[in-house]
């Protein structure tokens, strides 16, 4: 604590109620999008209030990050305010860590417990006089009411995509720490090239995930509604995709950031937090190929 | 040096008359401030008009109740009101006014500039309107509000619901955001921004309960968005993690919502915790009696919150094994409680007490919160619980806890540094009457629900047997009662505001601590040098 001399506190700003306003209408628009669809309601106009929400939110992120990132660069930030950063970035990655472990708890609590209890197993076995007929296997692929919930003929084979999608996401880890590392030297070219290596290895990895949840919908009948199975896969690498997603931008950013010549040796926390997201990001993802997809 | 405060936000480092800019003008000062002060101001205030809120619908509730049979509103209105009274008590008055408190009292009690990211900080703030603005406004939708009550059980709030709850979701979701990043806001203040000297052990207990909640906050308000989330995807997209048809079930809504629900009730009481730990001392004179066991007390509380939850499913069919893990893990909750009061009560041993209107709601509050939680206790019971569950029982009890807990100690805290905010005492006399109207209305209203939930009346319904009408009838009048009170709080505060005996630096004789050092009223920007804490 001893560096108190300096604490950077921002004059008014817009962009909170610019950010509160866009996803207010973002969400309604959601919602009013979700519920017309749902009702089979045929003209909404929810998609279009969907998109102006989300364009503000869009204009907000660069506006806010846009005046950070100037301020950063016009040196108005103590070591102080860096590490304000670092533990609100550290939070906020904890935040998310929960939010999955909310969705790994699912899945371990249908295989541990609801699902062999439907099958007539443990201390609940009772439950089976609900589909007396029902016989728990995981991956499930029979469903107790299969009118309601039809059931995928297969799941997706572990070793084939999601293999190789487990090497691209684990090997970008790997060029992303080199890039940290040229980018601690100041090598300016290694860095920008294992940089854009590593979002290539990401998108890579989302078009492969993309080709997967085809192969699912069209060939196997794995899908949201074809019962947990397909409930707990989707949700899990679904956010897991969507959060590679969002990874991937960041890395962009950073990308563009550093090829505008941003970012020195000692300071580059932007860039940190990044890669801390995609770490962040490649672990879930070892925890979804061994829960989910092996196991 | 002093913190650098920029007068503009293009941001091209004025060094110029920095030090003393006040606020801005008008509407837009509130609207686009950075100030803690500023948003600390704007979350009471919300918090307030929640309370208002949430309570008129506890009134509608009172008065369907007041005799049997049904009188002024229908079951499907009755339900709406449960459920919304609930939610807004919860996320829209208790969970804001502490957030309030600590914007206000966190930077001035540890040295602070400012909270550590002032702009995040404006965005928690306003996003709170939005997303109550969203809920309420499904009450005049077609199909109606939220009815599925506050704890939105699957089925119930999936299959049965109105079509409303796809926007009570997002409003949860904004919540949560909201909830997140004030929580993030308020760990890296505590843990960045203390002024030197100011170590961790030596933080006012009321930082130190903020410190924990805030971490209970970050780990819980995610699993609620992965709850409602599911809620979503069940609704619209076909999935069955709460149906038992495709596999899931419903009881694991219950697991996922009560991990964060259990936490939750922490969240809303620990930093009561703290503020009264700061209050009771002030008022007897004497320190606190075991300061370090209190900051461990309230750790082993948060911890043991997140192996409690299923005490609230005991009736939905866990196994054996679960009712009695959870059940013993429960009422291991009492030990580090019971160190809590036992402080509280050894702090005022042989002080030289006053009884000013902080020091009465928080002693009442210590005697109070007990009984909510020695019906804690019984209800934790697993065995006891299956005659208890779902009856009034249960009302009384979090009650207990929420009212003479959560929101004593909310006044407590505000009676306590109102004289910091306004520059201004408060009238004694009429806080005095508040609080004697206060304690009576709500132990009117709240006491008596023991004895109808013991004998069997269910919760949540408009109607109820014969038999129960004289002790309705008496909390009804408890609630009309404690309900108008509030009204009075409003016409003080105002009039705190408005005028008053000029208050000191430090209004308190037995107080301790930095925010009493600075002037009353609080500058608009203070501890731009950082104090030194010896």
């Amino acid at each position: 604590m001893a560096s108190h001399e300096q604490y950077y506190v921002p004059a008014q700003s817009k962009w909170p109620i610019i950010a509160t306003l866009g996803l207010l209408i973002t969400v309604y628009g959601l919602g009013t999008w979700f519920n017309d669809m749902k009702a089979g309601r045929p003209e909404s106009s929810g998609p279009l209030i969907f998109f102006v929400g989300g364009l503000l939110v869009a204009y907000m992120l660069f506006g806010w990050f846009g005046t950070v990132i100037k301020e950063s660069r016009s040196g108005m930030y103590s070591g102080q305010m860096d590490r304000s950063f670092r533990w609100g970035m550290s939070w906020f990655i904890f935040s998310e860590v929960m939010f999955f472990a909310a969705f790994f708890g699912v899945l371990f609590y249908v295989r541990t417990w609801a699902g062999p209890w439907l099958g007539g197993e443990g201390d609940k076995g009772i439950a089976n006089m609900l589909w007396p007929g029902f016989e728990y296997s995981w991956p499930l692929l029979n469903n107790p009411d299969s009118k309601l919930f039809p059931a995928p003929s297969a799941v997706i084979d572990p070793w084939h995509l999601p293999l190789l999608n487990t090497v691209l996401l684990v090997s970008s880890s790997f060029t992303l720490t080199f890039a940290h590392h040229a980018l601690r030297k100041n090598h300016r070219t290694p860095l920008k090239l294992w940089l854009a290596l590593t979002v290539l290895l990401g998108a890579a990895f989302l078009a492969f995930q993309a080709i997967e949840y085809v192969e699912a919908y069209e060939e196997l009948g794995l899908t949201l509604g074809s019962g947990i199975y397909g409930a707990t896969f989707f949700m899990l690498t679904g956010f897991h995709g969507a959060h590679v997603t969002l990874g991937a931008i960041m890395l962009t950013v950073m990308l563009i950031r550093i090829l505008r010549g941003h970012f020195t040796p000692d300071q580059h926390f932007g860039f940190e937090a990044a890669a801390w997201y995609w770490h962040f990001v490649d672990v879930v993802w070892l925890g979804l190929f061994t829960f989910v997809y092996v196991l | 040096m002093s913190a650098v405060i920029d007068t503009d936000h293009k941001g091209h480092g004025h060094a110029g008359d920095d030090h003393h800019h006040g606020p801005a003008k008008g509407l837009m000062r509130w609207v686009l401030t950075t100030n803690h002060k500023d948003i600390g101001t704007m979350y009471l205030w919300f918090s307030f008009a929640m309370f208002l809120l949430g309570g008129s619908m506890a009134m509608v509730i009172r008065a369907e109740l007041f005799q049997p049979g049904l009188q002024i509103v229908q079951p499907e209105f009755f339900n709406q009101m449960t459920t919304m009274h609930g939610l807004i008590m919860v996320f829209g008055a208790v969970m804001p006014a502490f957030v309030g408190l600590a914007n206000w009292m966190i930077p001035l009690m540890i040295g602070a500039p400012d909270m550590a990211l002032p702009r995040m900080n404006n965005f928690s703030f306003w996003l709170l309107p939005a997303a109550f603005g969203l809920l309420v406004s499904t009450l005049f939708t077609a199909g109606g509000g939220p009815n599925f009550g506050w704890t939105f059980y699957a089925p119930l709030s999936t299959t049965y619901a109105p079509e409303s709850v796809t926007f009570f979701i997002f409003a949860i979701h904004l919540m949560g955001i909201s909830s997140i990043m004030g929580a993030i806001n308020v760990v890296a203040t505590i843990l960045n921004l203390r002024a030197p000297g100011m170590t961790l052990m030596k933080m006012p207990l009321f930082v130190w309960t903020w410190l924990i909640t805030a971490f209970l906050l970050i780990a819980v308000m995610p699993v609620l968005a992965g709850c409602v989330t599911m809620m979503l995807m069940d609704i619209h997209f076909g999935t069955s993690f709460f149906s038992a048809a495709g596999g899931g079930d419903p009881v694991l809504f219950q697991h996922v919502f009560w991990f964060f629900g259990h936490p939750e009730v922490y969240i809303m009481i620990l930093p009561a915790f703290g503020a009264v730990s700061s209050i009771i001392p002030a008022f007897a004179r004497k320190p606190l009696f075991g300061y370090t066991s209190m900051v461990y007390a309230t750790a082993s509380i948060a911890f043991l919150s997140f192996i409690v939850w299923a005490h609230h499913m005991f009736t939905v069919g866990i196994p054996l094994t679960g009712e009695l893990f959870f059940m013993y893990a429960t009422l291991l909750i009492a030990v580090p409680t019971g160190v809590k009061v036992f402080n509280w009560a050894s702090t005022m041993w042989r002080g030289s007490m006053t009884f000013e209107t902080p020091m009465l709601f928080a002693v009442a509050f210590v005697i109070l919160f007990t009984i909510g939680g020695f019906s804690g206790l019984m209800l934790a019971i697993a065995p006891a619980d299956f005659q208890y569950h779902d009856t009034y029982f249960v009302v009384a009890h979090f009650h207990y806890v929420l009212v003479p807990g959560a929101i004593f100690g909310i006044f407590a805290s505000a009676y306590f540094w109102l004289p910091k905010w306004t520059g201004h005492m408060y009238d004694e006399t009429l806080g005095k009457l508040h609080f004697w109207m206060s304690f009576i209305g709500m132990n009117m209203a709240f006491f008596p629900m023991h004895f109808v939930g013991l004998a069997g009346m269910p919760r949540r319904i408009p109607d109820y047997n014969m038999m129960f009408a004289n002790f309705n009838m008496v909390s009804s009048i408890g609630a009309f009662m404690f309900g108008a009170t509030q009204l009075l709080f409003l016409f003080i505060v105002i009039k705190c505001i408005r005028g008053g005996k000029p208050a000191a630096a430090k209004p308190w004789d037995g107080a301790d601590g930095l925010e009493w050092t600075v002037p009353s009223p609080a500058p608009y920007h203070t501890f731009q040098t950082p104090p030194e804490v010896k």
